[in-house]
């Protein structure tokens, strides 16, 4: 090889290193300009109307029109329903995804079908998930409720929390869970006792997702949770949402409720993001033992 | 000596999906001796340590023919509970598994899985082999202490206790002093030599002077066949294979 090509090729490699480094730079810069965008859109837009009886108070008579009154149905019923949808994935994510990791051998065609179901089911858009939970709360003869809400929110969150618990369990190294067995354990001793304690944080972020989702979504609320003023008292009831809530006070023709969409989507903001720090900070007190 | 062995191989073969990694391997493990399994890497060292407490049966594509008896129970037999098994060995494995748990609950998991034990009892039972470990003087401050936090030597001896507490009759090693350094491994080496007393010990290596140091009986593998075993003495003063001689003289490694 003679010199000067080489020279040639290598600027050509440094030149190559140079578009690829600016491109990234680039995707970085739109990704936090979104995120900025969006959050100094919400509060500018929001804060005027922002005050506390939005986060004390229901809506009072004529909270549509612009009158008195807050949107702390939507807060509660919100809560409500994503805490009973997250639960309620909770119980059926950890199952399977112990199941096809802990259970299941590793080329299980069971396990592999089991994931592409969860990722079409990821797939589906949360409206889907409102007609299907209204078509089983027509057949059950139910009414639109918390219960059918947190049912449908359920549905949705459901392969959101297995798919991220998947790959956090999927890294457990093989060689951690032969000690547990090594010494006796069966797979569920070894499942419950060793591989929930290794993932505790990456399942926890699972959980998160899964409910920042859950509490973001409107479509699938729509016509299972209905819309109320009042706050729910059991799962028969009716519940408001705090998308729904945004949705309604956007769609009237007066500006000070719409002002109050975008205070209450920094709400709902707002909400997520203490729910995460929170179940963060709980959650740093059981990952000192995690083996790295 | 007592001639009676809790370990007899018999034929056995393993299969990965189609590649055939042990051939034949038939042995009877002696009681109360270290045995050491030397060979080339990739010989099968690891597949016949593991095939013995059935840590191959959840692997996957793996086939397993011929018959392996603990205590006279075939442990491939559909009938025999794999948690006995197990339960009968402790395992080291290369690098220390330390579970992802405080060091007290470390040694504390094999205990409580398989009896129902008061605290007190499960104390003393922590600390006892956490002593015949060689790493009481060491943590017994900081029992509650994350084990990851040990070196990777504490981790090995706490791997060690841990499986100790089961109650084991046999300690199986998986070229357990690998990841350790030289301090870290002669302390390991001398327990397993301490142990021997009360246990059966297999362990694997590649080094040869390790298995110089500390093995009874050697079994030595070459592609997957069982070329040669008996006393260590006798076999590495005088080895009958020619394949044996010439591992030993370094010629294969």
């Amino acid at each position: 090889m003679n010199h000067p090509s080489s020279s040639h090729w290598l600027r050509r490699r440094k030149l190559k290193e140079g578009i690829f480094r600016v491109l990234m730079a680039a995707a970085v810069v739109v990704v936090i300009g979104c995120l900025v965008l969006i959050v100094g859109t919400i509060v500018w837009k929001g804060l005027p109307a922002m005050n506390l009886s939005m986060i004390t108070q229901t809506p009072k008579g004529g909270y549509y029109l612009g009158r008195e009154g807050g949107i702390l149905n939507a807060i509660v019923g919100s809560l409500y329903l994503a805490s009973g949808a997250t639960v309620l994935a909770i119980l059926f994510s950890l199952p399977v995804v112990l199941y096809i990791n802990v259970y299941a051998q590793k080329h299980s065609r069971l396990a592999s079908l089991t994931r592409f179901s969860l990722d079409v089911l990821w797939g589906i858009p949360s409206i889907v998930y409102g007609a299907f939970g209204f078509i089983i709360m027509i057949f059950f003869g139910l009414r639109a409720s918390l219960l059918a809400g947190i049912l449908a929110v359920g549905l949705l969150e459901f392969p959101i929390m297995s798919r991220a618990a998947d790959e956090v369990i999927r890294m457990v190294p093989r060689e951690l869970l032969e000690a547990s067995y090594s010494l006796g354990a069966t797979r569920l001793e070894t499942a419950l006792k060793v591989v929930i304690r290794q993932c505790l944080p990456g399942l926890l972020t699972a959980v998160l997702i899964a409910f920042g989702r859950g509490i973001g979504d409107a479509a699938s609320v729509l016509f299972t949770a209905g819309f109320t003023d009042r706050i729910p008292t059991s799962l028969f009831q009716p519940a408001a949402t705090l998308p729904l809530a945004i949705f309604f006070q956007l769609g009237t023709p007066f500006p000070e409720v719409q002002q109050r969409a975008y205070a209450s989507a920094a709400i709902l903001t707002v909400l997520i993001l203490v729910i995460s720090l929170l179940a963060r900070g709980l959650g740093k007190r059981y990952t000192r033992h995690i083996i790295k | 000596m007592e001639t009676r062995t809790h370990i007899s191989v018999q034929n056995l073969s393993v299969y990965f999906d189609e590649l055939r990694v042990l051939k034949d391997v038939s042995i009877d493990i002696p009681d109360h001796k270290i045995t050491v399994i030397i060979g080339p890497s990739g010989c099968g060292k690891t597949t016949l340590l593991k095939s013995l407490n059935r840590l191959l049966d959840p692997l996957d594509g793996v086939r397993v023919g011929g018959r392996v008896l603990v205590d006279n129970i075939d442990i491939y037999d559909p009938r025999t509970e794999v948690t006995e098994v197990r339960k009968k060995m402790g395992l080291l494995s290369q690098r220390p598994q330390v579970l992802p748990m405080s060091i007290y609950e470390n040694v504390a998991y094999g205990p409580r899985i398989h009896n129902h034990i008061d605290k007190k009892r499960l104390g003393e039972i922590v600390e006892h082999y956490l002593r015949m470990a060689g790493l009481w003087e060491e943590v017994k401050d900081r029992l509650g202490e994350p084990a990851s936090r040990l070196s990777v030597g504490q981790q090995q001896r706490l791997c060690l206790a841990r499986g100790l507490a089961v109650g084991p009759e046999i300690i199986l090693g998986d070229e357990p002093t690998s990841a350790l350094d030289p301090q870290s491994s002669q302390n390991v080496e001398r327990r397993l030599i301490e142990l021997k007393e009360e246990y059966t010990v297999i362990v694997v290596t590649h080094i040869l002077r390790q298995a110089k140091r500390i093995a009874d009986y050697i079994a030595f593998l070459y592609l997957g066949e069982l070329v040669e075993h008996g006393p260590a003495a006798e076999v590495f003063a005088n080895p009958r294979d020619p394949r044996m001689r010439a591992y030993l003289t370094g010629e294969i490694s």
